[in-house]
């Protein structure tokens, strides 16, 4: 229930000027236009399918999909809000967060769309690019601007990447969707190793910040880890240097096979090499022409946006006694701030049993509270479909953790293996082949207890219900892909994934299982696992010191291990 | 059997003689596959009316005297998901 | 059947215009007057076609380079660059390529399967001229460009970017 007298907190974040408010209202009028074209027939659904795709609108299996954009993660309560009145006006009550911190609402009116982006508009949001063969939301470490891990909070240049890459006119044709990460620490939480392009913020051996750009990652049919680009690009020369990644990508990308046009493809056919070098003439030019300069005073302009929130001094800094189950949820779901007094707290969405990375209009409505409440009215979206507070006083950890026990978001399991990834799959995606999410719920389901949860340890699971991979199943410790084998639906195993700094792709064990069979497989694995560990031993440690052969064996068997 | 969405908010229809009906069972069965392909053909030159898109066949089977799709998908795509009973065509939510 | 929207600049915007370039077959034999060849048959007969002192035109399918026309390019009067279909978007670079690196100033002209979403990105990258169906009138044409007020981000055209305005420029 909404608490009444939380006062609404607006965070530090990118706030619209007139320009960009401008910019929105005008391409919400452009595709109310072309959606009242396609209504009249003046364009054909051929015509209209790529425009409305730029503008998030899917066609699935049973009604159009609206994906919202959160750049790099970030929301505001009045954003969560809004999404909340969304949710209940033209939707079925709840949203599902994305494994691109997107988003998705599954029974959109395609009649409704244009009244539903301009409501988007009046709290700064809108659906642009996040589908299509254009560049797409950019995604960042969701403990930005928290963490004492990075340089600096990369949110500021993943805003001025956005905006340089809305409604490009050269790359908004593209041969693929095209999609970017940003990061700033050695570890890894953006997975940016598996993206079309990654910036990662560095500092040079003098001491002098830069950015090592990543190119030729991606998920799907042929996955690949992404190859350096260059390990140190000056801050002013960033965009020249990004547009001309996209440029040779543009010009030089095949256009014959639609499953072989990704930027990974073409990198891996010319070799990382030549890829660099073709990279490196357009960029020459570009610094030569000047035009796309990134001047300081314009990053710090944009870098004030995120100032850090005012934080107190003077609070403990430890965190607060408050009974075992709060014990066991700050072991997992809190971790280090760079602040005195306080920590980033994970509400996992993922609750053994429910959808991952759904929330009801009504949760959303309380975690908006939560945010203005405890977290500076801000939230961060992460790529494993969890929410982040970002800046929370210790001292308030407990009676987060309350809240969120009424919310049923308070499972003590980030990291563990019941926080599960899964792509919407079968119920839901027109392209999928196979469910994913009760595939999720059973396993979650068996791995339950807390006891074994926290003895497995860390284990990332990650559900794809189709080769798209959009649940980043290539990327999990345990990866399962769904398929279609004569009508039934048959799940993969993989192993060995990881999409965190120590980037790999995972193994394909064998012959699929049947949705009866695949949970008990999945604990014969873990059996071997927990078996066979030595000491500090994660499971993806254990598989890559052991390799495939004894998780084979043992899934395969029909006893249990 | 012969299933679309409807333009203005992407319901699932299927085909019943000249027009669409919202739920699988009140759908036409097309029983060789001569009319099946006539009524996709049909279908597809009405694409112009603007008031559908993206046709196409599928297979059933009768099962315990129902009409039943053969695939999982369509099984899904007629009821509704899986993971949200409440929802959908299986929960009553026609739209009309 | 298809009529030739030219742009030369915002106050008078687009107009529709004669297009005086003959297109030939690469087994055609040539005409009199302006000609628009493919680049295999320019290549093929760019000594003929040079020494013929009346304007060349070149049409570039979507794979075609306009590096592959070397130093000939600003010989040309004319470059017509093929949408093959509207989702192939090579092309944009292609007219950005000829107007900056490769200095073209002649005609660059869009032919093939565009949309009219897609007039304002391609006048944006260079594209002085629109091969269009009957049906595309000039206040499509006029419409499409100006949709969108202002732009993130620099392109050929020059237009002030919204970085720029708001530094008041």
């Amino acid at each position: 229930m909404l608490n009444a007298v939380v006062k609404p907190v607006a965070p530090n974040m990118y706030r619209y000027d007139e320009f960009d408010a401008q910019f929105v209202s005008e391409r919400v009028n452009q595709f109310a236009g072309q959606v009242a074209r396609r209504l009249t027939g003046e364009l054909t659904e051929d015509q209209f399918k790529p425009l409305r795709l730029m503008n998030g609108l899917y066609l699935q299996l049973h009604a159009y999909m609206l994906r919202i954009a959160v750049p790099y993660g970030t929301l505001s309560s009045k954003q969560m809000r809004k999404l909340a009145h969304i949710a209940r006006t033209y939707d079925k009550d709840f949203g599902h967060f994305t494994t691109r911190t997107n988003l998705q609402f599954n029974w959109i009116k395609l009649v409704d769309v244009p009244q539903i982006l301009r409501e988007l508009a009046d709290v700064e949001m809108h659906c642009i690019q996040t589908s299509g063969n254009c560049v797409r939301n950019i995604t960042a470490d969701q403990f930005a601007g928290a963490t004492d891990e990075e340089i600096e909070d990369p949110r500021p240049l993943a805003e001025i990447i956005r905006q340089w890459s809305s409604l490009h006119p050269e790359f908004t044709f593209l041969a693929r969707k095209f999609k970017i990460a940003v990061g700033a620490c050695e570890q890894d939480r953006a997975a940016m190793q598996y993206h079309d392009m990654a910036v990662q913020v560095v500092k040079n051996a003098q001491g002098r910040i830069g950015y090592k750009v990543m190119a030729g990652g991606g998920m799907g049919r042929t996955p690949y880890i992404a190859h350096v680009m260059r390990e140190f690009v000056e801050r002013e020369d960033i965009l020249a240097y990004l547009e001309a990644v996209l440029r040779v990508y543009n010009q030089d990308s095949r256009r014959d096979n639609i499953h072989k046009q990704r930027i990974k493809i073409l990198i891996n056919t010319i070799g990382p090499e030549e890829m660099r070098r073709r990279v490196a003439r357009e960029f020459e030019e570009l610094k030569r022409m000047g035009t796309l300069q990134l001047p300081q005073e314009e990053l710090d302009r944009i870098t004030a946006y995120f100032a850090p929130p005012q934080f107190e001094t003077g609070l403990p800094d430890t965190i607060p006694e408050a009974g075992p189950d709060f014990a066991n949820w700050a072991k997992t779901n809190v971790h280090k701030h760079r602040a005195p007094g306080y920590a980033i707290a994970t509400i996992t969405l993922k609750t053994p049993g429910q959808v991952p990375g759904d929330a009801s209009a009504d949760q959303m409505d309380v975690i908006a509270d939560l945010m203005d409440q405890f977290s500076v009215g801000e939230v961060r979206v992460t790529h494993e479909q969890n929410l982040v507070l970002p800046h929370v006083r210790k001292k308030d950890l407990p009676a987060i953790y309350a809240r969120l026990k009424e919310l049923d978001f308070a499972s003590p399991n980030a990291g563990l293996i019941t926080d599960i990834i899964a792509c919407p799959g079968l119920d839901y995606c027109d392209l999928a082949n196979a469910r994913s999410i009760p595939i999720a719920q059973k396993i979650a389901r068996r791995f339950e207890d807390l006891d074994r949860q926290h003895d497995i340890g860390e284990l990332k699971i990650k559900i794809s219900g189709c080769i798209n991979a959009c649940g980043h199943h290539h990327a999990g410790h345990i990866g399962i892909l769904g398929v279609d084998k004569k009508g039934v639906e048959f799940y993969q195993l993989q192993l060995g994934g990881s999409g965190a700094e120590d980037a790999s792709i995972g193994e394909i064990m064998g012959p699929g299982f049947t949705e009866r069979e695949i949970a008990d497989a999945v604990e014969r694995v873990v059996n071997v696992y927990l078996k066979r560990r030595q000491p500090g031993e994660r499971f993806l440690d254990t598989y890559r010191r052991l390799g495939m052969a004894p998780f084979k064996d043992a899934a395969y068997e029909k006893e249990a291990a | 059997m012969l299933t679309a969405n409807r333009l203005r908010d992407g319901d699932v229809l299927y085909r019943k003689g000249d027009g669409w009906v919202l739920m699988l069972a009140d759908g036409d069965v097309y029983a060789d596959q001569a009319s099946a392909d006539a009524a996709l053909a049909a279908a597809t030159a009405e694409l112009v009316r603007n008031e559908f898109v993206a046709p196409y066949l599928f297979e059933v089977r009768e099962v315990n005297g129902k009409i039943k799709p053969v695939k999982e998908r369509e099984i899904i795509r007629a009821a509704g998901p899986t993971v949200h009973p409440h929802t959908g065509k299986q929960a009553g939510q026609i739209n009309a | 059947m298809t009529k030739l929207i030219n742009f030369s600049n915002k106050e008078v915007g687009g107009a529709y215009t004669q297009d005086n370039f003959a297109p030939v077959a690469d087994d055609a034999a040539l005409p009199e007057g302006p000609v628009l060849v493919s680049l295999a048959r320019f290549q093929k007969e760019r000594e003929t076609l040079l020494e013929r002192n009346t304007p060349i035109g070149v049409k570039l399918q979507a794979g075609e380079n306009p590096e592959l026309l070397g130093d000939d390019v600003n010989r040309l009067s004319l470059v017509a660059l093929e949408f093959p279909k509207f989702r192939d978007g090579r092309a944009f670079s292609w007219a950005r390529m000829l107007r900056t690196r490769l200095g073209f100033s002649g005609e660059i002209r869009a032919v093939g399967d565009f949309l009219y979403d897609q007039v304002n990105y391609q006048h944006r990258v260079g594209f002085n001229a629109w091969e269009v169906p009957d049906t595309f009138t000039l206040e499509m044409f006029n419409r499409a460009l100006t949709e969108m007020t202002n732009v993130y981000q620099p392109s050929t055209d020059g237009k002030k970017t919204i970085r720029e305005l708001r530094a008041g420029g």
